[in-house]
């Protein structure tokens, strides 16, 4: 179920003194089975951007296609949608309300009007991708968790609408190293093993390494640049003059090439740093 | 939805009004809207129209946006009118059709509330358009802090106006955002009778009433960390100063009540 983003402009409070454009002629496609990361400072419009691609927004001019078909069209049900495109919005946390843990996240399937057998065990499964356990936590109040917690509850309120398309907007913002690490494994396996498409705006470009198979790189509204992590790492320069940086790899791989050791110049992740470095120490042995 | 709600929300612009000291506003709008309530004729309300439009033009206010203030209240306004219309129990019957009775006192009555209410709200809307919620809440700590002496928390009222008024923009910003995330979970807000309506709101008003504590909470705590304890010995850092603009102020709202006392006197 591809997403195409075609020309989309997104204009806040148009005709007001207020006005602000947000996004400006952005084009886009998403393909069944991309683990796509969304980049950008703030305020480059990558919230603005995730929030059309499940027709929250709409755009002031452009167009969003799911599976070719115009999500603005007439006769479009919205909701069948929303279901197939889930959105994780940032802080989730604050959008519990619930009395029960259990409740909350049957709040999305209840919604779509599924019978009760059906939503039980939708909330089963999306506790154990966020592994919650059912026993434990079930009959809780979500306010009375941790932080980590409660996002992983609000995550799986999203997840129990089992949609193929899952969008993250900085998912671990606020986390510890830990609860951080926890989210990234859930997303990296929903990915791989679920078979769920991802799209996850990020700050970080340690997380966005490990886990993107595309980037989308954002400033001031417009896409600047898209590629796999690879080609966009190496252009350091043009990373740097957007406000954003380079995985902490890539830097410090970057900093011993000058230093004269012979690195090849597209490593980014740690692994790889890692492996090279082992590599050189191997042959300088050697020789 | 609600970012359409801009009746009487400050306008920042530079113009004499706003320049003027928001003590002598809030009182010269008291002023007129007493002066308002004690016009005999239509000829006094169409000098206090002449007026509000003068104050619009010296504030650089739009006269069709403070009018456009008077937009969410049209239904008030118009029961008011009618109400007055047909409930009266006047003498000089106008028309007599079936049971209802027309007469000259509900006519009367029911122009006269109605342009007051419209008054009321127009005059209002002129303090806070150009006001800022920060001076105004400053205005009203001052005017009544001669009360302090009879332990009228005065400082205390203040700041709570002015927390309160801070708050509205985070929390509809808030508002729009957990209604957006529980949209995404498939909840509509939109359809359905008053009673589905009113539970759909349940997945809205819960997290807004949490966050809203636990802001109140944070702040509590920022106010304590930095040592507030209320409006003892405070200095302030803008001193309100009363000038020879705000005497002139004075000077057109007093010929505007003498000018309606006169017209009381010839009628």
């Amino acid at each position: 179920m591809p997403i195409q983003v075609k020309n989309l402009t997104h204009t806040y409070s148009e005709g007001s003194a207020f006005q602000a454009t947000a996004i400006r002629d952005v084009n886009l496609t998403i393909e069944d089975g991309e683990f796509v990361c969304v980049v950008g400072h703030t305020g480059s419009g990558k919230s603005t951007l995730v929030q059309h691609l499940n027709g929250l927004l709409k755009p002031t001019s452009g167009q969003i296609l799911v599976d070719g078909e115009d999500m603005f069209g007439d006769g479009v049900n919205k909701r069948s949608i929303r279901q197939k495109v889930g959105l994780v919005f940032q802080y989730p946390e604050y959008q519990l309300f619930e009395e029960t843990v259990a409740k909350d996240i049957a709040f999305g399937p209840k919604n779509l009007g599924l019978n009760a057998d059906e939503i039980d065990r939708r909330v089963r499964k999306a506790m154990a991708h966020v592994h919650l356990d059912y026993d434990k936590y079930a009959d809780r109040s979500p306010f009375e968790l941790s932080g980590g917690q409660m996002r992983r509850v609000a995550i799986a309120g999203v997840l129990a609408m089992e949609p193929k398309v899952l969008i993250l907007d900085e998912p671990t913002a606020g986390l510890d190293p830990r609860g951080r690490d926890r989210i990234l494994g859930m997303i990296r396996d929903l990915h791989a093993k679920g078979g769920v498409t991802v799209v996850m705006v990020s700050h970080s470009m340690d997380d966005v390494a490990s886990l993107a198979t595309r980037m989308v790189v954002m400033s001031k509204g417009t896409v600047v640049a898209t590629g796999t992590p690879r080609e966009i790492f190496r252009q350091a320069d043009m990373m740097r003059s957007i406000g954003l940086g380079v995985p902490e790899a890539a830097r410090l791989c970057a900093m011993l090439r000058q230093k004269g050791l012979n690195l090849p110049e597209d490593l980014y992740t740690q692994e790889e740093l890692q492996q090279a470095l082992l590599q050189l120490w191997k042959e300088a042995k050697q020789a | 939805m609600m970012k359409n709600m801009t009746m009487g929300q400050f306008y920042p612009v530079d113009s004499f009004v706003h320049r003027l000291d928001p003590r002598m506003k809030l009182i010269l709008t008291v002023v007129m809207i007493v002066a308002v309530f004690m016009v005999q004729g239509l000829l006094g309300y169409a000098l206090v129209l002449g007026f509000v439009y003068l104050a619009s033009k010296k504030a650089s206010i739009p006269f069709k946006m403070l009018l456009g203030g008077l937009r969410p209240l049209r239904f008030i306004l118009i029961l008011t009118f009618v109400i007055n219309l047909f409930f009266n129990s006047g003498t000089n019957v106008l028309v007599k059709l079936g049971f209802i009775t027309l007469t000259m006192e509900g006519v009367s009555t029911a122009v006269h509330y109605t342009l007051r209410l419209a008054f009321l709200v127009l005059g209002t809307s002129l303090l806070t358009l150009t006001t800022s919620p920060v001076s105004l809440a400053d205005a009203i700590e001052l005017l009544f802090s001669p009360l302090r002496r009879f332990h009228f928390p005065a400082h205390e009222l203040a700041m709570m106006m002015t927390i309160a008024l801070r708050f509205i923009p985070t929390l509809l910003e808030e508002a729009d955002k957990i209604m957006k995330a529980q949209m995404a979970r498939g909840a509509d807000f939109e359809s359905g009778n008053l009673i589905a309506r009113a539970r759909a709101m349940v997945p809205l008003l819960v997290p807004l009433f949490v966050s809203a504590f636990r802001r109140a909470g944070d702040l509590a705590m920022a106010m304590e960390s930095r040592c507030y304890r209320g409006g003892e010995n405070r200095t302030r850092l803008r001193v309100l100063k009363i000038t020879k603009n705000d005497y002139l102020a004075a000077a057109a709202v007093c010929a505007l009540v003498l000018l309606i006392a006169a017209e009381g006197l010839i009628l």
